[in-house]
């Protein structure tokens, strides 16, 4: 079981926790408000854009070319952001902290 | 060739060149063909601009049939950033549980209609009413108004033969002042009255407005509609093996939806205007001139796509701009989403198989380019399970 904190843009701190899926799918299940999902987790839609706490992103490991190729043209991207639906979870995620960036 | 395959003719321009030049009118167009500079143009709005003289971004151009501005589509940011906010919650509806079990209501009574044993031309007697039916929850009026919708064929801006025709678009126009008209004498709860008692920027919407973003979301969301449905319909007819799938594995429907969305590619591609001197894959491109951004080419390209040609149903990374990219995606992308997983519901529930029994190809063709986009006719017999 991992625990997920998340931060929105209003400051609202929502912490949930699964073993599976992906955090994309969590974070639409439970209404995390700047989470869309649009695409349903394929990579298209980038309305699932965070930004992993700077401390933790040996968790959730990097994004791949393609996630990076959608992150580069978000004007609210950084070193730190990743689209959720591209980082599964597990107990790995366990304590994780990710900042909605919309 | 499977008649349900839709070719992708942009392949070797896009691989050799990245870009290619097609006339339109007296207003040639610059076709971006490559799924990351179709991305970088779309994000660049300050030097691809949406916000010409209304229609010229659309490409067959209807500056000479239109002069009222789409909108959000034809608005650059930052303009452009309130009408979208206003807009988005609306156009999200289709998420709504209300929403979707009308939707479903709608297409299983349509579905119901048409498992009869004889054949169905698909075009005129599903997809058109289909999208008819289902516009009347987008906009929220009553079910009855898809009935005029309907009389008015597949084109609203064209007739045989013609790419354009303004007494048609005409036709289009007039409903909608005459609905803005009996929403402002009888305010309901319809887009049209909502869109009147709302403001931006601490600015009322005009009539004007209000007309721009009903047309947009008549005409954006009509011939798209009608060819990812069609074209859903003949996959499946042809790929019975796929239908039995998504019925089997309903977890892959989601992914299924959007590879559809990338394979059929329904809006072939869309226009922006160059506000200044710069290049397009090292191609000049001069101030005043027009681009198209390639969303069925982009779809295919390889660099990104494995197997670009083929329909993988469970496709896991599929960053597709079927939906178009950035500020002006798709704003009807959530009912397009809805009504095409309903559909894919009810098939899988009712249809056991579909008879692909004739087809006319509809093909729109960009000089040396021909693309199919879906079909004039589309004939088959749906087998009930």
């Amino acid at each position: 079981m991992a625990k997920i904190t998340f931060i929105t843009q209003d400051d609202e701190n929502i912490v949930l926790e699964a073993d599976s899926g992906s955090v994309m799918a969590l974070a639409v299940e439970n209404g995390v408000s700047g989470i869309d999902g649009d695409c349903g987790g394929v990579c298209s839609c980038a309305t699932c854009h965070v930004h992993v706490n700077p401390d933790q992103v040996s968790q959730t490991g990097e994004a791949s070319e393609i996630e990076k190729d959608m992150l580069e043209l978000d004007d609210n991207a950084n070193e730190y952001s990743r689209l959720c639906c591209q980082i599964e979870i597990s107990e790995k995620l366990d304590g994780l902290i990710l900042t909605v960036a919309n | 060739m499977n008649k349900s395959d839709l070719n992708d003719p942009f392949e070797q321009a896009r691989v050799e060149q990245g870009f290619a030049q097609v006339s339109d009118q007296d207003d040639p167009v610059t076709m971006v063909l490559r799924l990351k500079d179709v991305r970088k143009c779309a994000h660049n709005t300050k030097t691809f601009s949406s916000e010409d003289v209304p229609g010229r971004i659309v490409v067959p151009s209807e500056v000479n049939i239109r002069t009222t501005r789409q909108i959000p589509f034809e608005v650059d940011p930052p303009m452009h950033k309130g009408y979208r906010a206003l807009l988005d919650p609306w156009f999200k509806r289709p998420l709504e549980d209300e929403y979707k079990a009308k939707l479903n209501a709608q297409i299983d009574e349509l579905v119901d209609a048409v498992i009869n044993g004889e054949p169905v031309e698909v075009i005129e007697q599903f997809s058109l009413v289909l999208q008819s039916r289902a516009l009347t929850l987008l906009l929220n009026t009553p079910f009855e108004d898809s009935d005029l919708w309907i009389s008015w064929g597949t084109h609203v801006f064209r007739s045989e033969g013609e790419a354009l025709d303004g007494d048609k678009a005409q036709i289009l126009y007039d409903y909608i002042d005459a609905e803005i008209e009996r929403a402002i004498a009888n305010p309901s709860d319809d887009l049209y009255s909502v869109l009147l008692a709302a403001e931006v920027d601490g600015k009322k919407l005009t009539k004007e407005e209000v007309k721009g973003v009903i047309v947009l979301t008549f005409s954006g969301g009509r011939d798209t509609v009608i060819n990812a449905v069609s074209n859903t319909i003949a996959y499946f007819a042809e790929h019975p093996e796929s239908l039995q799938r998504l019925r089997d594995e309903p977890e892959i429907r989601g992914r299924a939806i959007e590879e559809f969305i990338r394979y059929f590619s329904p809006l072939t591609h869309m226009g922006r205007v160059v506000t200044e001197d710069t290049q397009v894959c090292e191609h000049a491109a001069k101030a005043d001139t027009r681009i198209s951004l390639c969303w069925a080419s982009a779809n295919r390209d390889a660099s990104v796509f494995e197997t670009p040609n083929e329909v993988v149903l469970d496709r896991k990374m599929n960053p597709h701009v079927g939906f178009g990219f950035g500020h002006h995606n798709c704003l009807g992308a959530t009912h397009a989403r809805q009504i095409l997983s309903t559909l894919i519901n009810v098939l899988c529930d009712k249809v056991q198989t579909i008879d692909l029994l004739d087809t006319e190809d509809n093909i729109e063709e960009w000089d040396e380019f021909k693309r199919k986009v879906g079909y004039h006719r589309l004939n088959v017999r749906f087998n009930p399970k």
